[in-house]
């Protein structure tokens, strides 16, 4: 064969070959030469490292890129998202009042803003917090809580996870003139019900025949505690996200505290949920999350020991010992971080502490039910109530931690230091393990608490949280031998009665025999 | 999460209230470099911390060939020595289910007693016998971790690809979720060998892929609702925080290949979820 002839050969089976390489696909209308070409040339442009081992992606990546031109033959519908949504709504937290600034120079000495900034700080030595994006956004959101409402103290209390959404808290005093108002506000509306109620009742029972009454006696209510007082010391705004509009909370009952202390609900980040549980909860998961504030702030608020003191004439109003306010130290000094990182009894307690009733103060239900329930009925109960129930009392304000329980064999504390590289500068820090998720930090005259967590008390470990059960279904009729099913006599039952009754009568009849003798003489 | 991904995914997942110091950050990052030359891993991973009452326990673990099998797991409690866990045996998450009760100490040569009784025969005679498990939190601790992987560990559906030698390894051409995808539960599958036997639709299955769907969805998990989905950040990343084992958080920032989870918690499995929800 000579060498031109195979040239020629050659060239047709490359041109054969070329052929079937630019042959188009059906499904795609793209050929393989093309896509080569493109390929290397993409290969030769970018020049990655190991070509051969990302070519089968670099391939998808050019045929993709393709695709893309033929899908823009189509406008995009106006798409609005979550993130856009929520974004327009966090626009207000960066908008600075501009031309107003007279105004601004005498809020900044009033507005009782908290410094998220330092508290942020510190609680990221302590490894507690979330990013600093994120507090920056708290920090402004709690900004525009301030400006908003008539606040006399604001602090960040913490943040509720739940399984949608999530709850930032803020601590707040209102201004107490507001506060009256809407106080006076709620209990008319609760007064407005419950005659309405009582009314219905009555109708009823006037058309219908009378229906049997429920002799169930309800405990008397604990009465709820007053605004600036106990458990509702403090007013709770939450909400969702920065940004979004806060919610104030209402105020917790006792009876919501202690069916909170008997449930375990996650959250769901909607307040309007109901909580549906055995004991049956008295509210939403608003008063929920207002109990579980409550008792998460009565457990877990502390502060150093000797920052607070008991004001002198509180002491004297109230000879219970359970003095309910305090003033700040001004003598205190601040105690050594390290000497605050080892022992418990340098922190102390600053909230009050709330009492199985519900309540921070005790109140006597015993007194009260003689006024409220003079219907009959009520003389069980009364034999049952002792006279005079035993006050409960729990540990007095300003309680060192560690007077605390032990629940679960397991300190309820867990003291730290923020770093062990540089003690000279570090903070000290406290976790608690009751209460998951409530920290604390203290450094010379700073300090500060926080919640950051579900909201749950940890259970026992061994066991686990053991709901209450549902008491046995009430009888419909109380049982009797009347209408209690008797056994059938066996056979042996029924002759041996048969020979007994067979033994009296031949009894009986001589008896009568010898009566009929006797009367014969 | 990635080690080297850690010093701005931390704060990603940080939403649930604890983190690192800056001093720890700064620790591990030193200390993981000289771990991942020192074991020769491909990539350290930093999985966690479990909180003792005096101490508390920092987690990393090493990857070498199979991203899924092939981990090693060491713990340390200053965030610069580190020590390897043993692998946990089914004796010993046996015993350390037994004996080890509460919380963790934060002392690893802490012995967990528990004493058994156990009753031979019947009735009147009945012979008792104590019998006495000991346990070390070093041994608990490598149960833990193996079962919170094994139970709760989460990756983007095709971010890990099963190739034909059966090794799974990164996807690299894994670009991410995309924001609808990423709202939903049963885009997300446990990084752990799959347990259940598939009782998928066929539906499902016919839009399966064999190389990507090799592993367990999270939608299947019972009790339904043990994982909390929300997008945080402005909605531009998606958190998942498991409900079974509080303080497990994963994220997921959609359109991009990042992700990661994280376990920072007591160590405890939340026995109460069905009560819970």
């Amino acid at each position: 064969m000579k060498p031109a002839e195979e040239d020629k050969q050659t060239d047709q089976m490359a041109t054969c070959l070329k052929a079937f390489m630019l042959k188009t696909s059906t499904k795609t209308n793209l050929n393989l030469y093309d896509h080569l070409t493109r390929l290397l040339h993409k290969i030769l442009d970018e020049r990655p490292e190991n070509a051969v081992d990302v070519f089968e992606d670099m391939s998808r990546e050019v045929k993709r890129g393709l695709m893309q031109e033929k899908q823009g033959a189509l406008r995009d519908a106006p798409f609005s998202s979550a993130q856009q949504d929520l974004a327009e709504l966090q626009r207000i937290l960066f908008a600075s009042r501009q031309g107003e600034q007279g105004d601004q120079e005498e809020e900044l000495v009033e507005a009782p803003i908290p410094n998220v900034a330092e508290l942020a700080f510190y609680l990221e030595q302590a490894g507690v917090g979330m990013d600093k994006d994120e507090m920056q956004r708290i920090f402004l959101a709690l900004k525009h809580l301030v400006d908003t409402q008539p606040l006399q103290h604001c602090r960040f209390w913490g943040k509720i996870l739940g399984t949608e959404a999530n709850y930032l808290v803020a601590e707040v005093e209102l201004r107490e003139d507001e506060e009256d108002e809407e106080g006076a506000e709620e209990t008319a509306n609760e007064e407005e019900k419950e005659p309405n109620e009582e009314e219905e009742g009555g109708e009823v029972l006037e058309v219908v025949d009378p229906l049997p009454k429920s002799t169930h006696q309800s405990p008397p209510v604990v009465p709820k505690e007053e605004n600036h007082t106990g458990a509702n010391k403090y007013t709770y705004f939450v909400c969702q996200e920065p940004g979004l509009p806060w919610v104030k909370l209402p105020s917790v009952t006792p009876a919501q505290i202690t069916i909170a202390r008997q449930i375990r609900k996650f959250f769901t980040g909607c307040l309007s949920t109901p909580i549906i549980s055995y004991p049956p909860f008295p509210g939403s998961e608003a008063n929920y999350l207002r109990a579980q504030i409550a008792r998460i702030s009565a457990a877990t608020q502390v502060s150093p020991l000797g920052y607070f003191q008991f004001g002198e004439e509180e002491g004297d109003d109230d000879d219970d010992g359970a003095r309910a306010s305090f003033e700040e130290n001004p003598d205190f000094e601040g105690i050594p971080v390290t000497e605050m990182a080892e022992s418990l009894s340098t922190w102390v307690h600053h909230v009050q502490h709330i009492l199985i009733q519900g309540r921070c103060v005790w109140v006597n239900l015993a007194a009260k039910p003689e006024d409220n329930f003079e219907e009959d009925g009520d003389e069980e109960e009364k034999d049952e109530e002792p006279d005079e129930p035993e006050p409960e009392v729990g540990p007095p304000l300003l309680t060192p931690l560690s007077e605390d329980a032990e629940v679960n064999n397991t300190s309820p504390w867990s003291l730290g230091l923020s770093s062990a590289l540089i003690p000279q500068f570090a903070i000290s820090t406290l976790r608690s393990n009751l209460w998951p998720g409530a920290h604390a930090y203290a450094r010379a005259k700073k300090f500060d608490s926080i919640y950051i967590g579900w909201g749950m008390k940890s259970t026992n470990y061994k066991y686990g949280f053991s709901p209450t059960t549902v008491p046995m279904a009430q009888a419909e009729y109380p049982s009797g031998p009347e209408i209690t099913e008797a056994l059938d006599p066996t056979l042996e039952e029924e002759q041996a009665l048969k020979a007994a009754l067979e033994e009296q009568r031949a009894a009986q009849e001589e008896a009568e025999g010898l009566e009929d003798e006797e009367e014969d003489d | 999460m990635d080690s080297t991904s850690l010093f701005y995914a931390l704060d990603l997942v940080s939403g649930a209230g604890l983190t690192l110091s800056s001093e720890q950050k700064a620790a591990l990052k030193t200390s993981l470099i000289i771990l991942q030359k020192n074991y020769k891993f491909q990539r350290v991973l930093f999985w966690g911390k479990i909180l003792g009452i005096t101490g508390d326990y920092f987690i990393a673990q090493g990857v070498t060939d199979d991203e899924m099998r092939d981990k090693k797991t060491l713990y340390s409690l200053n965030c610069m020595d580190w020590n390897l866990l043993p692998p946990p045996t089914d004796e010993m998450t046996a015993y350390v289910n037994i004996a080890a009760i509460g919380r963790f100490i934060g002392d690893p040569s802490h012995e967990y007693e528990y004493t058994e009784t156990r009753r031979f025969g019947e009735g009147d005679e009945a012979q008792e016998e104590d019998i006495m498990i000991k346990v070390t939190e070093e041994k608990r601790l490598a149960t833990t971790v193996a079962r919170i992987d094994q139970e709760v560990s989460v990756v983007p559906r095709g971010a890990y690809i099963k190739n034909p030698h059966g090794t799974v390894q990164k996807n690299r051409s894994f670009e991410g979720l995309s924001f609808g995808e990423a709202g939903k539960l049963s885009n997300y599958l446990h990084f752990s060998e799959p347990k259940q036997p598939r009782k998928l639709s066929i539906l499902v299955t016919a839009e399966s892929d064999p190389c990507k769907d090799f592993l367990d969805r999270l939608s299947e998990d019972l009790p339904k609702g043990s994982w909390s989905i929300q997008f945080e950040r402005g909605s531009s990343v998606c958190v998942l925080r498991s409900l079974l084992w509080l303080g497990l958080s994963f994220f997921h920032i959609p359109e991009t290949p990042q992700h990661g989870y994280i376990y920072m918690g007591p160590g405890l499995k939340n026995l109460d979820l069905p009560f819970m929800l």
